[in-house]
């Protein structure tokens, strides 16, 4: 047993009073969980303490919250290892971001999660009536819609995703994760129609920043964001979607500019996104950013000679890396449950670690109930 | 006033699926659960659904197989409806989007499991539950034209009309605290077990026996509440549960010195027999001191190729790394038996009928009784929804029938009284958390794998006391928003009136059958105890005891091995 000081942010809509922070001592063990700690705090001390939990188990996504600021569920965060990232050893709970709270730790998942996930049409379209037996499909394929099928709904995702606080109509990673359970379904019958949807939106697949917070976010290791990336793919490559934000045009530019450049020429990236540079479409688009390149030319921040002279080329490990991923028959899929070779010596790393790398933790000792 | 044909109390997979069914027989549905749908506890089931969809295999194997686990207890008219509408069933998930595992070919494949003699569980790596909560609640979405969702409203009361029909609910909106008196023309009981009232439990935190206290509060009657099964799998201390699918997968059980000690209990099948079997012979280990140090015993999933647990057994890596600290792909994990369903519940006929008018049960809250003495791994998915379809199709059938009946005012006044009074409680009662601690791990005590008549004995005046204890409880939260505290305390309510019924069964039947072994009387006993014993109120303060017989088609009562 040791002694833990929880500090948790309080807030109750009835009194009219700001939010505030309480601190909570808690006597537990070290591999007892957050929400442990939080319960014990509930029943010892205070019963009006908020906070949503049921399983206890990380799997029915109840306790979404923020400790030491970084979102995941409070029942799979130890004691010991949220103190290790503790400012001066008091661990901190707060309520997620991104949506409005409630009372507590308890968040307003129905304005804003839920509402986003009834956005993707959040049901299966299969083609034509049911068949009389099952839908014979590859067994990779139900494999791999399983990964965003692990997902939750906690919304920790959402808590923390960067575009969605800039861009609160952004559709966001868990629903995003969830559209492409539908898209990666060979049953569905409308993959088109939803990726045309997905892609053509101004807050859809292409308003995502690659800022990997839904990655780390995630308790389960659904790697939103590579749902995205896939998404993504599949719409431009695919399914070939020319979409009115422009998002696959510049994809594509950004590919071959890297291809060519080996670093990225951004002169070329705006006008080589629309089409180059004398393309009717990028002719406004380079207008319209003109007194941003004339305030940067101001500023110093670029000069007209590397503005518009790229001296760099593309060296041969690039090349050799771009001819790597062309020759590939098939694309390289990062799936947590698509697993590896079979007793690797220590191969934990590429099914395990990839998504869930920053949950993950192996704690060195036995639990002592063991 | 909020009408609706059929109200529905739980959204889990059985409150769920009689939505849907309800709906589209063309009822006007609600489905109302004190959490989120997709909170639901059926997503801890982990390792599978069972039916006979094979061509090698039968529907008839599964029902033996089910009357066998049962020790003969299981009604068998409900179990040959439940394994025969079983293929159809899973088909049904399938063609609504479940990410089944498949077999090379592309066709549903599936793995072995407990008590089971063909391997006849389909399955979503370990996580089959939560993917099938899910995908129904993808369908719910879907319908909301017909399906008006309640989320977060919490049920305090079922309320009758003056022929004691049930028409209707009184519940809480926990968002606000505003109460609201529901009418319905039928109202379906789908609010889940009752494991809170055991501690360590692999239940989670809301499986606290509410509709299982309200229906029996206003009459209807009980059965095969003796019969809590010990699943054999659980982590030490917290309770957390080991998929069976890992024993599927081929994990083996041994004692600390190293002994796989199935082989002297069940020769044939081994890990896969039924899990009241296997419980009572890591207890039997364990109280021999044959166990570790810390009362456990050891389940060794290095067995399986470390390619396919990572696959397959994907939420238990998790689970050992994060809440035991081990690898289990490799090195072995300590598990001990601990409580994780309820056999009984509130007695209803094949369609979910309970014997009020009106109210139907589906899912763990109800008894058919398809479980019997004991449930089979993965019959748990299967019995949620087939009773909760039928049951929906039944709720809906009885609602085109009549009129939309008014649900008495009076109910509603009295439940925010019974509210306002815990509210306005004076401090310095015992606090809630004291009280249910004590019964939990009193239950765990005197009414686990193992009973005597001297142990629940005990255990019945201890809850007594504990009831007393419970009426003054502390509360600390006045308010209105997110009232956890006083929901606390209504829960502990029903968990005590559950306990007192379980450990009521518990001391009147004096045999050992399925999961109730009574060490004074260690034999079964088909002569004197092969029938239900049911427990229904009689406005005293104990209930009084009756007995149902047990359905018999086919399968005569047989010496019970494995």
């Amino acid at each position: 047993m040791a002694e833990y000081t929880l500090r948790l942010r309080r807030y109750s809509p009835e009194t009219g009073e700001a939010p505030y922070w309480e601190d909570f001592q808690v006597d537990l063990d070290g591999h007892r969980s957050v929400l442990d700690g939080i319960l014990q705090a509930r029943d010892r001390t205070d019963g009006s303490i908020g906070i949503r939990c049921s399983c206890r188990a990380a799997i029915c996504g109840s306790c979404g919250v923020r400790i030491n600021g970084r979102p995941n569920l409070a029942c799979h965060m130890h004691l010991d290892k949220a103190t290790e990232n503790a400012v001066d050893g008091i661990i901190t709970v707060e309520p997620m971001g991104n949506m409005p709270v409630l009372k507590d730790l308890i968040v307003d998942m129905d304005a804003v999660h839920w509402k986003k996930i009834q956005r993707v049409t959040p049901w299966l379209l299969p083609d034509g009536p049911d068949p009389e037996r099952e839908h014979i499909v590859a067994p990779e394929s139900m494999i791999d819609v399983t990964q965003s099928m692990a997902c939750i709904q906690c919304g920790a995702c959402v808590s923390d995703c960067l575009s969605m606080e800039v861009d609160p109509l952004f559709i966001g990673p868990a629903a995003l994760a969830k559209a492409y359970r539908f898209v990666g379904d060979p049953r569905d019958g409308q993959h088109y129609e939803r990726l045309k949807d997905l892609a053509e939106d101004p807050h859809g697949i292409y308003d995502c920043t690659h800022c990997f917070n839904c990655i780390e976010a995630c308790p389960k290791g659904v790697a939103p964001m590579s749902q995205i990336m896939r998404l993504r793919r599949i719409a431009g490559s695919d399914h070939e979607i020319d979409d009115r934000n422009n998002g696959h045009r510049h994809e594509q530019a950004f590919v071959k500019n890297i291809e060519r450049n080996g670093l990225l020429h951004e002169a070329d990236l705006l006008p080589d996104s629309y089409g180059g540079k004398f393309h009717p479409r990028a002719i406004p688009v380079l207008t319209g950013s003109l007194p941003a390149i004339l305030k940067a030319l101001q500023r110093g921040k670029v000069t007209p000679r590397k503005a518009l002279l790229h001296s760099h080329k593309a060296g041969d490990d690039v090349k050799r890396i771009y001819k790597h991923v062309h020759d590939k028959e098939e694309r390289y899929e990062l799936n947590l449950y698509v697993a590896g070779e079979e007793d690797e010596p220590g191969d934990d790393a590429p099914q395990a670690g990839h998504a869930d790398a920053a949950g993950s933790h192996l704690p060195e000792e036995r639990s002592p109930n063991q | 006033m909020p009408a609706h044909d059929v109200l529905i109390i739980g959204a889990g997979l059985a409150g769920q699926r009689a939505a849907l069914a309800a709906a589209e027989a063309g009822a006007t549905v609600a489905v109302m659960s004190k959490v989120h749908p997709v909170r639901s506890h059926s997503n801890a089931a982990a390792g599978g659904i069972n039916a006979a969809l094979n061509p090698e295999d039968s529907w008839e194997s599964h029902a033996f197989d089910t009357v066998k686990g049962s020790d003969y207890l299981g009604d068998q008219d409900a179990i040959e409806i439940m394994c025969r509408e079983a293929p159809g069933e899973v088909l049904w998930l399938e063609h609504r989007g479940v990410t089944f595992h498949r077999s090379p070919e592309g066709k549903l494949g599936t793995r072995a499991f407990g008590g089971a003699s063909a391997a006849r569980t389909y399955y979503v790596a370990d996580i089959t539950g939560q993917a099938l909560l899910h995908v129904l609640y993808e369908q719910l979405m879907k319908v909301h034209a017909q399906v008006e969702r309640y989320e977060e409203w919490f049920v305090t009361a079922l309320v009758q009309d003056d022929e004691g029909d049930c028409c209707g609910a009184v519940a809480r909106n926990i968002r606000d605290g505003s109460m609201e008196l529901f009418s319905a023309k039928a109202v379906i009981q789908a609010s889940g077990g009752a494991g809170q009232c055991f501690k360590p439990t692999t239940n989670a935190l809301i499986c606290t026996g509410d509709g299982i206290a309200q229906s029996f509060r206003i009459g209807a009657p009980l059965m095969d509440m003796e019969m809590i099964q010990y699943h054999p799998t659980t982590l030490a201390g917290n309770g957390i549960l080991i998929t069976e699918g890992a024993r599927g997968e081929g994990a083996h059980l041994y004692n600390a010195a190293g002994e796989r000690f199935m082989e002297r209990y069940a020769p044939n099948k081994m890990e896969l027999a039924s899990r009241d079997v296997v419980s009572r012979s890591e207890q039997t280990e364990i109280n021999e001191g044959r166990g570790f140090p810390d009362g456990t015993v050891a389940l060794d999933i290095t067995k399986v190729p470390r390619k396919r647990t990572l696959e397959a057994l994907r939420e238990i890596v998790n689970i050992g790394r994060d809440f035991a600290g081990v690898d289990i792909t490799r090195e072995p994990i300590h598990i001990k038996p601990g409580c994780h369903y309820i056999m009984g519940g509130v007695k209803t006929d094949v369609w979910g009928a309970t014997d009020i008018p009106g109210l139907y049960a589906a899912g763990e809250v109800a008894c058919v009784s398809v479980h019997g003495g004991n449930r089979l791994g993965a019959n748990s998915l299967l019995d949620t929804l087939i009773f909760g379809r039928r049951s929906g199709e039944h709720a809906a059938q009885r609602a085109a029938g009549m009129g939309m009946p008014q649900a008495p005012e009076a109910e509603l006044a009295d439940e925010r009284r019974a509210i306002a009074r815990i509210i306005g409680r004076e401090s310095g009662g015992r606090r809630i958390s004291e009280i249910k601690d004590e019964l939990g791990e009193m239950m765990n005590e005197k009414c686990a794998v193992f009973r005597t008549q001297e142990g629940l004995t005990e255990a019945q005046s201890t809850i007594v006391r504990l009831k007393e204890e419970a009426s003054v409880a502390a509360i600390d939260d006045r308010g209105t928003v997110f009232n956890q505290d006083v929901l606390g305390a209504i829960e502990l309510g029903y968990m005590l009136d559950v306990g007192e019924c379980i450990v009521m069964g518990a001391l009147e039947r004096k045999e050992s059958r399925g999961a109730q072994f009574r060490l004074d009387f260690p034999e079964r006993n088909d002569d004197d105890w092969l029938k239900h014993i049911t427990l229904s109120v009689n406005g005293g303060d104990v209930p009084t005891i009756s007995y149902s017989p047990v359905t018999m088609t086919q399968w005569e009562p047989q010496e019970r091995t494995y």
